[in-house]
C-alpha cells in the first residue's frame, strides 16, 4: 500500500538488536531506554500517520552527554539514527525503520539562560516552541517563529525543519532567529557553533544545519533571538467574492509598503469547515477570506488598519470586521487556529507545504482546486499568504488505499505546479519522506549530488536520518 | 598578476573552471581586495562579465541579479519604486582607499551587513536564492524566490559568507523591503561606553523598533555620540520616537537628527568611516554579545585601540589598532577568550595578513568540517584558496 519506499532493512543490524540494546543500556539511565513493543508503539510514526515503521530502540537521553555517548556507539556499530523531538513532522522526517534507533530528546526541555540585555535565550532542544515564549512572555518578550504545532513541537524540530509559521512575514523563519547550537556529531563530537554574537566565526554553519533535518547532527542546545512583545496587535478580517479578488488584495497591500505581522487565507471549504467547529461568526456567503494583523504602538495600529482597509476596499472587499476587543481579536484567529483539527474531524486529509510567488497566489488556487477535483477528492485551503506558503489540505478516507494514493498523487500534481510557477516543494514542513522522491521536479542531479556531498562531510555511511530528502535512486550521485 | 578570465555568462563561467589548470582570484570590482588572508593565486576570475537585474517584483518584494551587478544599480532600482536592501550593506571604498563600483557578488559572498542587521537582518537572511558555479564546473542552484523555502539543504546560508572559496556565485535572490517615509536618529550626547551600551541595549528591547543602535565614543576632543534610529510611516516615527525619550528618561542630553544629517551618519557608521583614517592603521571587526562590547575595550587597556566604535547595540566594535607587531591578533583573542565571539581583521598591510589569523581560529572539529566543505566543492582548490583559512 505504501507508495514512498524505505531503504533495504540492514538484517544485521536487526539480528543484532538484543546486543545493541545492551550496549544502549550501559550508556542512559533505565528510564532513558525503550525496547518493549508496547512502548515502541507510541514512536512508529509521526504526523505523516498514513506510514509506520517500527525503531529497534528508542533512546531518550537526559543530557548532551547522554547523547554523544550513543551517537559514538552508533557510530562505531553501524547503527542508523533518528532524531526525533515531539514527532509532530507532517512530512514523515521522524518515521524511522527496524534498523534504526530513536534518539527522542525532550527529556531535555530546560530553559538554561534568559539575557534580556542582549535579547536571547539558551534552552535544551527538547523543549516545546510554545515554552520559550512562556518563559519570557512575563517579562514582555517572545520568540517569533510560531507554527501551528507550536504547543507540541520542540524547538529542536523547527530547526530541523526551519519550522515558519503565521508571523514570519515579517519576523522571518527559524534561520533568521536562532544565534546559536550545540551540536552532536556523528561519531559523538560535540560541537558549539554561534552563541550570543550576531554572527559566528568561520563559514556559517549554523545556517546549514537549520533545515538539514537531522541530517547532520543532533541539536541538543539552543540559543534564540527574543524580541519585546509589540504594545498592542490587531486583526481585521476581510471577506471577498472570490479567491482571486483575496490574492490580488494581497499583492497589493504588500506593495503599499506596510509590512502587516501576518496575512493568513482561507477558501470556502476552509472557512466552512472552520466555522461549524470553532464558531468564529466567519461569513459564510463569501468564496474567501483573509485576515491581517498589524502591530505596534495603538496610534501606529490605527494608520496601518485604515491604509490596509483602503486598499481592500479597492479589492472589492465584501465584509470588512475589525476587532473592536482583545476577545474579538481572539475569535478572529480561533477559526484559522483550528483549521487542522477542524478538517480532521470531517475526514483525513494530508496537508501540503508548497510555496509560490505571491503574483501566483490566485492561479495556483484555481488550479489546486482542479486538480483534486480530478481525482475526484476535496480540498480546502488555509495557508500564510503574505509568504506564499499554500497548505491545502486534500481530505480523503485513510482506511481507503486507492483514495489515499488519489490524495498523494494529487498532492504530487499540486507541487509539481508550485515548481513550475517558480516556487519550491516545501516551505516549513520539510522534505521529510513524504516529499523525497519529488526532488528531481526542483533540483537537477548536479544540485543534488552537491548537496549529498556536503551531507557527506558530516556523515558519510548514511547513517543519521538516512531515508528522508535525498532520492533514493539518485544516492550514487554523490561519489560520481 | 597573471591572466584574468571574464567569463560573459554563467555557463562560460562554467567552461572557464573546467578549463582551469591553476588557482584564482575571485574578484568583482576589486574594492574590498584588501581583506582576507593571501590568495594563493596568480590568477583572477572576474565577475565583471555577469552583470545586470535577471528580475524585479515590488509587489513580490523580490529581486534577483547577476553577480557582477553594481550595487548602486540595485540601489538605485529599488528606491525608484520605494523600496530598498533591508541588509543595509556596507560600501568599504573610504576603508581601504579604493576606487570602482562595489558588486552585489561580493556582498552576498561576503554577507555585507550594516546597521539595521539588529532589526533586518545580515545579508545571508534576505537572500533566498543563489546559483553558482562549483569547482568541478558544475553550474547549481539552491533556494529560490520565495521567502520560506526548506526544501534540501539550504546551501545559501553556506554560500553566503563563504568567501568564494565554495564556489563563484552568479546568481542571487534576495527579498527587499518597502523604504520608510521618515528615518529619525536620537542623539544622545557625552555618555561613557558602558552607559550608552546600557541605553542601547535596553532600547533594543523596547517595542519601538529601532533599525540602528550604535555609540561613537569621544574622540579628539569631540563627546560621544550615542544614537538610536527609528524608521517607519511618518507619523509612527514621531510617536515612537516620543515613546522612547521617555523610555530612556533622559540619560544623557538629548536631539533628534532627520534629513541629510541622519543619512549621512549612519553612511559613515554602516561603512567603518569612523576608523578609516589613519589610513596605515589596521582594523578589526569583532563580534561579541552586545553587553561584552564595553568589556573587551575594557580588557584592551595595554594594547589600546587608536580609535574604536560600537555598532548593532555593542554586539560589532571597530577598531583601529596600530600596526606594530600583530596588529592586536593576541590581545584581541585574549580578551574574547572569557567572552565568546571572534574578530575578524578587515584590513592590514600584507605582511600582517601573512602572519596572523584573519578570521578566528575555529576548534578543530569545526576546522575539520570546513576543510571538508572546502574539499566537497571546490576538490581542486582553485577558489581564492587560503582566503580565510590555510588549506582551505
Amino acid at each position: 500500500m505504501s507508495a514512498i519506499a524505505f531503504p533495504p532493512v540492514d538484517a544485521a543490524i536487526v539480528a543484532r538488536r538484543p546486543e545493541i540494546i545492551a550496549g544502549l543500556a550501559k550508556l542512559v539511565e533505565p528510564a532513558g531506554l525503550i525496547t518493549s513493543e508496547a512502548e515502541l508503539r507510541a514512536y512508529e510514526t509521526d504526523g505523516l500517520t498514513a506510514y509506520r515503521r517500527m525503531p529497534l530502540a528508542v533512546v531518550l537521553p537526559a543530557t548532551t552527554e547522554e547523547v554523544s555517548r550513543v551517537m559514538a556507539f552508533c557510530h562505531a556499530n553501524g547503527v542508523k539514527v533518528v532524531p526525533r523531538g515531539a514527532g509532530t513532522s507532517l512530512a514523515g522526517g521522524a518515521i524511522a525503520h527496524e534498523d534504526a534507533i530513536i534518539i527522542g530528546i525532550s527529556r531535555m526541555s530546560r530553559v538554561i539562560e534568559i539575557d534580556y540585555p542582549n535579547r536571547c535565550m539558551r534552552v535544551e532542544a527538547g523543549i516545546t516552541n510554545l515554552a520559550i515564549t512562556a518563559a519570557v512572555s512575563p517579562d514582555g518578550f517572545f520568540y517569533a517563529p510560531d507554527p501551528s504545532s507550536q504547543l507540541a513541537c520542540t524547538i529542536a524540530g523547527n530547526i530541523g525543519m526551519n519550522s515558519g509559521g503565521a508571523h514570519c512575514l515579517k519576523y522571518g523563519v527559524t534561520t533568521n532567529n536562532l544565534l546559536g547550537v550545540k551540536l552532536v556529531l556523528i561519531d559523538g563530537t560535540v560541537v558549539e557553533i554561534g552563541g550570543g554574537a550576531l554572527d559566528s566565526a568561520g563559514l556559517d554553519l549554523l545556517g546549514l544545519i537549520v533545515g538539514s533535518e537531522g541530517q547532520l547532527g543532533v541539536v541538543t542546545e539552543a540559543t534564540v533571538r527574543i524580541i519585546r512583545t509589540p504594545e498592542a496587535v490587531q486583526p481585521v478580517l476581510f471577506g471577498f467574492d472570490t479567491s482571486e479578488d483575496a490574492g490580488r488584495c494581497v499583492a497589493a497591500i504588500i506593495e503599499s509598503g506596510i509590512i502587516p505581522v501576518a496575512i493568513e487565507f482561507m477558501d470556502k471549504p476552509a472557512i466552512e469547515i472552520c466555522e461549524a467547529y470553532a464558531k468564529a461568526g466567519y461569513p459564510l456567503d463569501v468564496g474567501a477570506l483573509l485576515i491581517v494583523e498589524v502591530e505596534g504602538l495603538p496610534t501606529d495600529i490605527a494608520a496601518q488598519l485604515a491604509k490596509i482597509v483602503e486598499i481592500a476596499r479597492l479589492h472589492d472587499v465584501r465584509v470588512v470586521r475589525e476587532s473592536q476587543s482583545a476577545m474579538e481579536a481572539a475569535l478572529i484567529w480561533k477559526g484559522r487556529k483550528s483549521a487542522f483539527g477542524a478538517t480532521g474531524r470531517i475526514a483525513d486529509y494530508i496537508c501540503m507545504d508548497g510555496t509560490v510567488p505571491t503574483s501566483q497566489l490566485s492561479y495556483v488556487l484555481k488550479r489546486t482546486g482542479e486538480i483534486v477535483e480530478s481525482y475526484g477528492l476535496r480540498v480546502a485551503n488555509v495557508f500564510h499568504a503574505g509568504d506564499g506558503n499554500m497548505h491545502p489540505l486534500i481530505m480523503y478516507d485513510i482506511n481507503d488505499p486507492d483514495e489515499q494514493r488519489k490524495a498523494e498523487d494529487a498532492g504530487n500534481d499540486i507541487l509539481r505546479l508550485c515548481v513550475e510557477v517558480g516556487g519550491c516543494l516545501t516551505g516549513e514542513h520539510g522534505v521529510g519522506i513524504e516529499k523525497r522522491d519529488l526532488m528531481h521536479h526542483q533540483f537537477s542531479e548536479a544540485d543534488l549530488a552537491q548537496q549529498m556531498r556536503i551531507r557527506a562531510v558530516f556523515d558519510r555511511g548514511w547513517l543519521l536520518n538516512p531515508a528522508k530528502v535525498f532520492p533514493l535512486e539518485s544516492r550514487h550521485l554523490e561519489t560520481v | 598578476m597573471g591572466h584574468v578570465f571574464t567569463p560573459q555568462s554563467e555557463s562560460e563561467a562554467a567552461d572557464v573552471i573546467r578549463g582551469l589548470t591553476a588557482p584564482v582570484s575571485i574578484r568583482g570590482s576589486s574594492t574590498r581586495s584588501g581583506f582576507g588572508r593571501h590568495v594563493e593565486a596568480d590568477d583572477v576570475l572576474s565577475t565583471r562579465g555577469l552583470d545586470g537585474i535577471v528580475f524585479y517584483e515590488p509587489a513580490e518584494m523580490m529581486m534577483s541579479v547577476h553577480a557582477g551587478t553594481p550595487v548602486s544599480l540595485v540601489e538605485q532600482t529599488l528606491e525608484e519604486k520605494g523600496q530598498m536592501l533591508p541588509f543595509e550593506p556596507g560600501d568599504h571604498r573610504r576603508l581601504y582607499g579604493t576606487n570602482g563600483e562595489p558588486t552585489f557578488g561580493a556582498v552576498a559572498a561576503a554577507n555585507i551587513s550594516g546597521p539595521r542587521r539588529i532589526q533586518a537582518g545580515a545579508a545571508r537572511d534576505s537572500i533566498v536564492g543563489l546559483r553558482f558555479v562549483n569547482g568541478r564546473g558544475e553550474i547549481i542552484k539552491s533556494g529560490g524566490r520565495v521567502m520560506k523555502n526548506v526544501t534540501g539543504l539550504d546551501l545559501v546560508k553556506l554560500y553566503c559568507g563563504s568567501y568564494g572559496s565554495l564556489g563563484i556565485l552568479t546568481e542571487i535572490t534576495f527579498k527587499v523591503l518597502p523604504r520608510p517615509e521618515r528615518v529619525w536618529t536620537l542623539v544622545l550626547d557625552g555618555l561613557g561606553d558602558s552607559e550608552a551600551i546600557k541605553a542601547l541595549t535596553a532600547a533594543m528591547g523596547s517595542p519601538f523598533e529601532i533599525s540602528g543602535a550604535a555609540h561613537l565614543p569621544a574622540h579628539g576632543g569631540a563627546p560621544s555620540r550615542t544614537l538610536l534610529r527609528l524608521e517607519g510611516m511618518a507619523a509612527s516615527v514621531r510617536d515612537r520616537m516620543t515613546a522612547l525619550q521617555t523610555f530612556l528618561a533622559d540619560p544623557a542630553p538629548s536631539r533628534v537628527v532627520d534629513g541629510e544629517e541622519t543619512i549621512s551618519l549612519w553612511r559613515d557608521v554602516r561603512d567603518g568611516a569612523f576608523v578609516a583614517m589613519p589610513s596605515g592603521n589596521a582594523v578589526w571587526r569583532v563580534s561579541v554579545k552586545p553587553t561584552d562590547g564595553p568589556t573587551l575595550i575594557a580588557a584592551l587597556s595595554n594594547a589600546p585601540p587608536e580609535r574604536y566604535l560600537f555598532d548593532w547595540s555593542g554586539g560589532l566594535v571597530w577598531l583601529s589598532m596600530p600596526i606594530t607587531g600583530d596588529a592586536g591578533a593576541a590581545a584581541i583573542r585574549a580578551a574574547l577568550t572569557g567572552l565568546g565571539g571572534h574578530a575578524t581583521l578587515i584590513r592590514a598591510p600584507d605582511d600582517i595578513r601573512r602572519s596572523v589569523d584573519v578570521f578566528q581560529p575555529l576548534p578543530e572539529a569545526l576546522m575539520k568540517i570546513a576543510a571538508g566543505l572546502k574539499h566537497s566543492s571546490d576538490p581542486r582548490r582553485l577558489f581564492n584558496p587560503g582566503i580565510m583559512y590555510p588549506g582551505i
